[in-house]
Parts: C-alpha cells; structure tokens; sequence
C-alpha cells in the first residue's frame, strides 16, 4: 500500500509557507488568507488519513519508503498506526485555530509570524509519521527553531530568557537522545528503521541507559517533574498561538517518544523502571497541581495545569493496562483541545487587557457574557467534568491505576478535586463577582472570528466527552498489539 | 649524466602547474595594467581559478598516480579536495571584493598572494613526500602572513601578522624537526616508505613517537586546535575581514589533508599513539572553543573560537578509525570520510557566515561586533534568514548540513567504543548552541541599531544566498556530498 497522504501531511504547510513569506509583510490581509489558506489545505489532505484508516489492521498504515541517506542506510519512512494518526490529525487542525487566533492580534511581520506556525506544523506532522529514527530525530530537533523564533520575536517582555531556555533545554535532551540512537544503530546492525529497532533483543543494562537517555530526552518535552521549569517561562512568554501549539502538540511530543520508543524498543527497562515513572507522574499530579493553585498568572496557571495533566499521561503508560494507555491517549488528545481552549481564552483577554494577572481582572461576566459561556465550559473541560473530552482520559486513567494499585488510583484521583480547586477558583476569580475596575467595564464581548474559534473547539471537547468511541476505536488495535509487544521480555 | 633524467609525468600535477604560469602571468599583466586596470588582476584570477577547476574536474576520479619520483600525488581524496579549495577560494574572492577596494586593498598582491596561498595549499594536499608538504605549507604559510598584514597601516593587522608570523615559523619548526626524526628512523621521506618501514618494525620506535609528537604539534597548529589555538583569534581579529575569511576557509582543508596524508597514509601502524593525541586535543578544543565563545564580543573572535571546537570535532572523527586490536576496512572509510565532510562542512559555514559579516561591512565600517547584527531581519529578512541558516548549521540543529557533519563524525566516534568523548562533545556542543542562538537573537528578537540600507553587488548577493541555500539543500539531501567523501576516501587509501 504506497499513498504519498502523509508526506503532503508534512510538506503541504511547509511549502505553502514560501508563498506567505515570498508576498512579505507588507500585505498583511492578503499573507492572512493565504496563510488560513494552507492550513485549511493541510487540515484537508490529512482527512484521508481518517476516513481511508483500517482499523482492523495492525500495524503501520499509508507507508511511504524511499531511500533518503542510502551512505547510512537512513530512510524517508513514513507510517502511521492508530496512535500517531489522531495527533496528525490534531496538529493540523489546531494550526487552523492558530492562524485564525492570529489575525488581527499580530500587526508586525505576518508573513513570518504565520509563515513560522506552518512550518512548524509540517515538521510536526513529521515527527509524528516518520518510521526511520533519523527522520523522527531530525524532524524532532526542527521544530525547535520555528517555536524559538515564535517565542523570541512576537513574545512578552522576557521573551529572550523564555526562548533560549525552551531551546537550551530540549536540545539538552535530545543530544542526548542521539547518542543513545547512534548506540541502537549499532546494535541494530547498521539500521535506522523504527520497526526493526523494536524487534530488537538488547541486555537489561543496555536497556536502562537507553531507556535514561531516551527519559532525558522525553521528561523535557512532557514536560515531567522536575524537569518541567522551562515550560512555564515559555508559554508566559509565547504569543497566544505559540503557548497554542506548545501545549496541544509540542508537549505531546515526549509522551509520543514514549510510546514509539521506550517502550517497545526497551520493554523490560519500561517495566524494571516503571515504579520510578510512576512516583513522578504522580510528583506532577499532585505536587504541580498545588503549585497550579497559588499561581497569580493566568498563562502560569493553565501551564502548570497542563503539566499536572501531562502526568496523567505518563501515569497512564507506565501502568501497563490497556484502559491505561488508552486512557492516556485519549487524554493527550482531550488536553491538546482543552488547552489550546484555555490559552485562547487567556489571550482573548489579554488582547483586551493587556494583562493576564488574575488580580486585574473580576466581574468579566457583566459585559462578556458570550465569552464566560465557553471560558466556563472550557474551565470544567479542565477541571474533568463529566460529558466533556477532560473526563473521559482522566477517568480510564484512574480506572487503569486502580487496576495497577488502588494507592496510585488513589492519589491519581486527587487531581479531580485540585484540577477543580485551582481552574474554577481562578474562574470564579476572574469572571464572576461585581465589576473589579475600569478596564474591565470597558470590555467588548467577542468577534464573530474569536467565537468561530471557540465554538469550533468547544464542538471537539463535548464530541469527545459525550460519544468518544471514534477516538478510541481508532486507536484499539494498536494499542493492544503495544500491550502484546511490551508484556514480552527481550532479554 | 643526463641520461639519467626522466621527464616527469607533468599530467597530475598540471592543475599547480596551471596555477603557477597564470600566478606569473598575472604578477606580470599587473605591472603593467596600471592602477586604472585594477580589475584585471581580479579577473584573472577568477579565470584561473575556473581553469584549474576544469583541469581537476577532468580528471576527477582517477586512481591514485605519483609523479616526480613519488613526491607528489593526485588521487580522488585530491582531487575532491583541490576542487572545493577553488570554489571557496573563488568565494573569498567575491565576498571580499568590495570590502577590499573601499579600504583600497584590492591591488595586485592580494590577488597573488591569494594565488600562491592557494597553490601551496594544493601542493600540500597533493604531497606524497615530508619535503613537498613542507614546501606546500611554507609557500601557504608565507603568503598568508603577508596577507594577514596587507593593510599595513593598521597597527591591529600588523599586530596579528607578527604573532601569526612568530608562532608559525616556530610550529614550522616543530613540524621540521619532527619530520627529521621520522627520516632518522625510517631513512625516507616518502609516505608511503614510511609507512613501509613501520610495517616492516624496522624503524626505532622512541625515535619514531618522538617524531610523531612535533609532527602532531605541526598539524594541530595549522589546524588551530587546543593548545596550539592561541593564534587563531588574534589573527582572525587583527586581519582585515576578507583575509579573515580567507584563513577560516580554504586552508582547513589543506590542514586536513595533511593531516590525512601524515598520520593515515604515513604513520598508521603509530595509530595508537596519535589517536590518543587527538583525541585529548579534540575534548579539549571542543571545550575550550565553545566556552571561549561565549565570552566574546566581536563577531570574527567567536567565530575563531567557533572554528577551533569545529576542528576539535573534526579529530573526533580522525581519532576513531582504529578501535581496539583489529583494523576495519569499513570503520577507517567511515571514520576518515567523516572527518573530511567534516571539514567540507566547515569551510561551507565559515564561508556563509564571514560573508554576511563582509555584507554589512561599509568604507570606513567594520561590522565586527556582535551588535552590528542587531535586527538585521528588518533590514534584510534574505540575508538574516541566510546568516540564521549558517548559524544553526554551526549550532547542529536540523535540517542542515552541520547537523549531518556532526551526525557522521559521532557516529563514527559511537562506533568506535569512545562513548565517553562522544557525550563530552555533545554537552559542549549544547553549550555552544547558545552563541549561536545568541547571533539569531541579535538578528530577529533585537531592534536595529544602525538604519543603514545594505549595499552589495549582484554577484556577492548571488554567490551568498547560493552558499546559505547549500547549507539548507546540502541538510535535506545529505547523501550525494557524503558519498563523494566517502568514494574518495574509499578510493585513495
């Protein structure tokens, strides 16, 4: 089966970012177009992939090969199973979102501004569908440049401190990543080729290093404790649409890793250490949703909530039940709406306000009413409320842990109440209550363009609440072979 | 007595020969072209450079000939080599062109000098024999110290051409020295009868690591590696930008070759001791370099301090063909055609990033100051996105040919069991990161500070955004230059 749907997944923003940046800033209204023009095409090539989806099959689906680097046999292989494919289909549709949260927000340099967010969604496709290690690597390592332009040019006032952190950081890891991928090769017998790496039989020692340098790499992404301080600074600082994508897609990143690499490849360190993954899912869990609770930043806020979340997803794979890492999935997917909602919420009133401490805000309610309605809705998405996408992932997370160990079930599910103390009292801080000041008696309720944007993510959070059965039926049969494939020792 | 004389086969050396009847016929056309003429000289030289090209490019691929009583070779490593001197020579020529005639250094000398530097670097990458690489690099290394001090009224480049001139010959004569106890001990100076020699066991080993340790010296000087660095940033400072350019360019590959030529060709059966020799100066030029550019200020100085952690890795590469007891056919082609792309790599870089740095230098300005890159993306989004693509090929981020640089040369260096030096490498190579993402800061986050529009000619605008897109094109399609090294490297040793 050769389909070339994925590789317009990667290449159709990619290349449609020349034009947008070839037409210059100058012509602002015609660069947005266009820009919302690509990232419709790439929402558009990447349903196919949803639609054509044999979910009966195991195994890599729309597989593309073709020699890239025959001096080291590395290849352009792409693939995808019922887990990469939800998050290509995420990704491209949150750059929608993006553009369209950008449009009149961002009055200097568009083209680049835009131009920055389609490349970066095409090398993000790209991590996702790549099969060979180094395209995965080398897709990896780019999308860092877009994000550090994005955080430095359009951010706040710490922007410079924000982006070189974001990037120090994650390349820390990912050198490090590379060493232990240079190691696999060899072992591999001079492979780079993703599948065959999981077929591969390795020592228990072997696989804890590897299975270290790969955490290194993929606890920055996650962001885990405590290697989550970057992730905070970053999104403060990111324009709207950059803390958009950081939190619905790059953060998705390391759990991906997770799941495509460690995993499979290095089962029996997965399960060697799999109590210390678990302690610090639940460091995030708890802890970081402590620290939630006392933020005074909106943006801070919503990011270490995102982190508390992220444990979630780690808690979830490290169980190693199929209502676990399903779970997990679901949840990563839920989160990627959620958030982007949170953050677009946050900067709808920052664009106002100029501010996003809560203290200058109170009593939006009284002249946004049509905005409260989804902050609410979004704020109970983040808090797990039943019927909407948050309940679902948490809920067979917790159902999963309690299967593992009722006391990590247990204190998994303190997050319902900490999730709901810190997100509704920030709510209720903000948005309810008489008028705080002037500035915010002046507010005007939102534009047709924002309320599209919301309306089009509060349709996916109830979607997925209510009936989420073609997000997991998608992702059944690849997860069970996951399941099969880690429960067997490769020692 | 003259029937002993057999004419040489002149055929593999007739690029140097070309080389050197155009370096006269230009010396002599501009005597006479006048002041008026200038071009000329300049032209010339660019056809010169195109000629030996042609000549190379004929015969490219050719196995391995010896000519003059097996003093000099022409083999597909060679070859490879010469060509990519020619086109980043010719890149020298264009960038510094107007930077050149607005200070009113673009007389005749220049372009000899640049000429015969250029011919001693091909002799050097063509030498079989210890004396013809002396001649090669004394003939290198003369012209550059007169270039280094061609602005003789600045007392900076005066300055820089003493220590240039001063620690030079003093590592010419380690180099010497260490070539007269290699023929004390083997009785040849022909390569490949050393390396005969060593093979044999007939040669007195003291005298051959003690030899090797001058020569190692000599090659680590000319390369600019820890500790023989110290020249390094005070000349690439003190030198007018264009000469800069031309030291940070061409002349590695030369140091490569000879370093390929010495220890490869010549001293292999000493492998264990000279990989251990390179491998401590590779950690430490790694550190050193990438640390020392962080402190720095000036632009030309941290990318000195740039080049010097690039060579270090370039060693990494060189140390790691012979792992253990046993030697790998396959591990010394990938170690050593590693190193040599590389070094490719390397001289593409510095070419793109001293070029923009000659771009935004104007009559009587020198951009030479981190600062002076400050919001270049809103006075030319072409050339700051050309000058990003250069750092971050420098940093090793994908996709661009850095990435891939350091990619074969680690790999190579896992394969060789040194997983200690390779996580080193890697740990300073993200510190290094920081400087360069420092330059990309400077160009996008950082408003201007200076409004002046840029100015340049069409073929330096051309040849520059050419050298930033092989930067890009050469990251997303890495094969074919690699394999060039490889089928070269394969076919040479």
């Amino acid at each position: 089966m050769n389909s070339s749907l994925l590789s317009l997944a990667i290449w159709v923003p990619i290349i449609g970012a020349i034009p947008v940046l070839a037409f210059g800033s100058e012509r602002r209204e015609l660069v947005r177009w266009l820009a919302l023009a690509v990232a419709i095409a790439g929402f558009v090539v990447t349903l196919p992939l949803y639609v054509g989806f044999d979910r009966e099959f195991v195994g890599m689906q729309f597989v593309e090969m073709a020699p890239w680097i025959p001096r080291f046999n590395v290849q352009y292989f792409l693939g995808v199973d019922g887990i990469s494919v939800l998050f290509i289909l995420l990704n491209a549709f949150v750059t929608i979102l993006v553009v369209l949260a950008g449009w009149e927000v961002i009055e200097e340099k568009v083209a680049q501004y835009m131009a920055a967010f389609l490349v970066m969604s095409g090398l993000m496709n790209g991590i996702f569908a790549s099969l060979d290690v180094v395209l995965f690597y080398v897709f990896f390592e780019a999308s860092l440049i877009p994000m550090y332009i994005i955080i430095g040019v359009w951010g706040g006032p710490n922007r410079v401190y924000a982006a070189f952190k974001f990037f120090l950081y994650t390349l820390l890891g990912s050198l490090l990543m590379l060493v232990a991928l240079f190691y696999l090769f060899l072992e591999a017998g001079g492979s780079f080729n993703l599948l065959e790496w999981h077929q591969l039989r390795l020592g228990l020692t072997p696989q804890i290093l590897v299975f270290i340098a790969f955490l290194v790499a993929f606890a920055v992404k996650v962001p885990m404790w405590p290697v989550h301080t970057w992730l905070p600074d970053a999104h403060v600082e990111a324009p709207t649409g950059g803390s958009v994508v950081l939190a619905a897609i790059m953060l998705k990143l390391g759990a991906y890793g997770f799941i495509r690499f460690s995993l499979p490849i290095l089962p029996d360190a997965s399960h060697a250490l799999a109590p210390m993954m678990i302690a610090l899912s639940l460091i995030a869990v708890v802890y970081i949703g402590f620290v939630a609770l006392v933020q005074a930043d909106m943006k801070k806020l919503i990011a270490y909530s995102s982190i508390s979340h992220m444990g979630f997803v780690t808690l979830g794979f490290f169980i190693f039940n199929q209502i676990g890492i399903e779970g997990a999935l679901v949840q990563m997917i839920s989160h990627g709406f959620i958030s982007a909602a949170m953050f677009l919420c946050v900067g709808v009133m920052y664009d106002r306000m100029h501010s996003r401490q809560i203290a200058d805000y109170g009593g939006v309610v009284n002249t946004m009413p049509k905005f409260a309605a989804f902050f609410m809705l979004f704020a109970m998405a983040n808090s797990g409320l039943p019927a909407t996408s948050g309940f679902v992932g948490e809920f067979m997370v917790i159902l999963g842990a309690i299967k593992h160990n009722f006391w990590v079930g247990f204190a998994a599910a303190t997050t319902l109440i900490l999730g709901a103390a810190y997100t509704l009292w920030m709510y209720k801080r903000v948005v309810f209550g008489a008028v705080a000041n002037d500035h915010v008696a002046k507010l005007t309720d939102i534009g047709r363009r924002e309320f599209l944007v919301l309306a089009l993510l509060a349709a996916a959070v109830l979607a997925m609440g209510i009936y989420p059965y073609p997000f997991t039926d998608i992702m059944h049969a690849s997860v069970d072979n996951l399941l099969k494939h880690v429960a067997v020792s490769k020692l | 007595m003259l029937n002993n004389f057999v004419m040489p086969d002149l055929y593999p050396a007739a690029p140097e020969l070309f080389l050197a009847t155009m370096a006269c016929v230009i010396l002599l056309v501009d005597l006479f072209a006048g002041s008026r003429r200038r071009w000329l000289a300049g032209t010339l030289t660019q056809l010169a450079l195109i000629g030996c090209a042609a000549i190379t490019f004929l015969n490219y691929g050719e196995a391995a000939s010896l000519t003059f009583s097996n003093m000099f070779i022409d083999d597909p490593v060679s070859d490879l080599l010469k060509l990519l001197v020619y086109v980043s020579v010719f890149g020298v020529l264009i960038y510094g062109r107007d930077y050149l005639a607005e200070r009113d250094l673009d007389k005749g000398e220049y372009y000899l000098l640049v000429l015969f530097a250029t011919l001693g670097m091909m002799v050097m990458i063509s030498a079989y024999n210890l004396l013809t690489l002396y001649l090669g690099l004394e003939m290198l290394s003369l012209s550059l110290y007169a270039l280094v001090a061609i602005d003789r009224d600045s007392p900076r480049a005066t300055e820089a051409a003493m220590k240039y001139f001063v620690l030079g010959a003093l590592a010419s004569g380690l180099l010497l020295y260490g070539m007269s106890m290699i023929y004390g001990a083997t009785g040849t100076l022909e390569v490949g009868l050393i390396a005969q020699a060593l093979q044999d066991g007939i040669a007195n080993r003291t005298i051959l690591v003690f030899g090797l340790v001058f020569l190692v010296a000599g090659i680590a000087f000319k390369l600019g590696v820890v500790p023989f660095h110290m020249w390094i940033p005070d000349v690439y400072h003190g030198a007018p930008t264009a000469v800069t350019l031309f030291i940070a360019t061409a002349p590695k590959l030369a140091a490569f070759a000879m370093a390929l030529r010495l220890l490869v060709s010549g001293l292999f059966a000493l492998a264990d001791e000279w990989q251990t020799m390179l491998m401590l100066m590779a950690v430490l030029s790694i550190g050193v370099g990438n640390l020392a550019a962080i402190a720095q200020t000036n632009i030309k100085r941290m990318l000195a301090y740039s080049g010097i952690s690039h060579m270090g890795f370039m060693l990494l590469a060189l140390m790691s063909g012979v792992a253990g007891r046993d030697v790998d056919p396959m591990a010394l082609v990938n170690a050593y055609s590693s190193a040599m792309y590389y070094s490719i790599a390397y001289v593409l870089m510095s070419l793109g990033a001293f070029g923009v740095v000659l771009l935004l230098s104007r009559a009587g300005y020198e951009a030479e100051n981190l600062e002076d890159f400050k919001g270049l993306n809103k006075r030319s989004p072409w050339f700051a996105a050309m000058m990003m693509i250069t750092m971050l090929s420098m940093a090793g981020i994908p996709f661009f040919v850095g990435f891939f640089a350091k990619f074969s040369v680690l790999l190579a260096a896992v394969a060789a069991e040194h997983l200690t030096v390779v996580v080193i490498a890697v740990i300073f190579s993200l510190i290094g990161a920081y400087y360069y993402l420092r330059v990309v800061k400077l160009m996008y986050f950082d408003p201007p500070a200076d409004s002046a529009p840029i100015r340049a000619s069409m073929d330096m605008r051309v040849l520059l955004s050419a050298n930033g897109l092989a930067i890009a094109l050469l990251g997303l399609f890495p094969n074919a230059l690699m394999m060039l090294c490889t089928v070269a490297v394969l076919r040479s040793l």
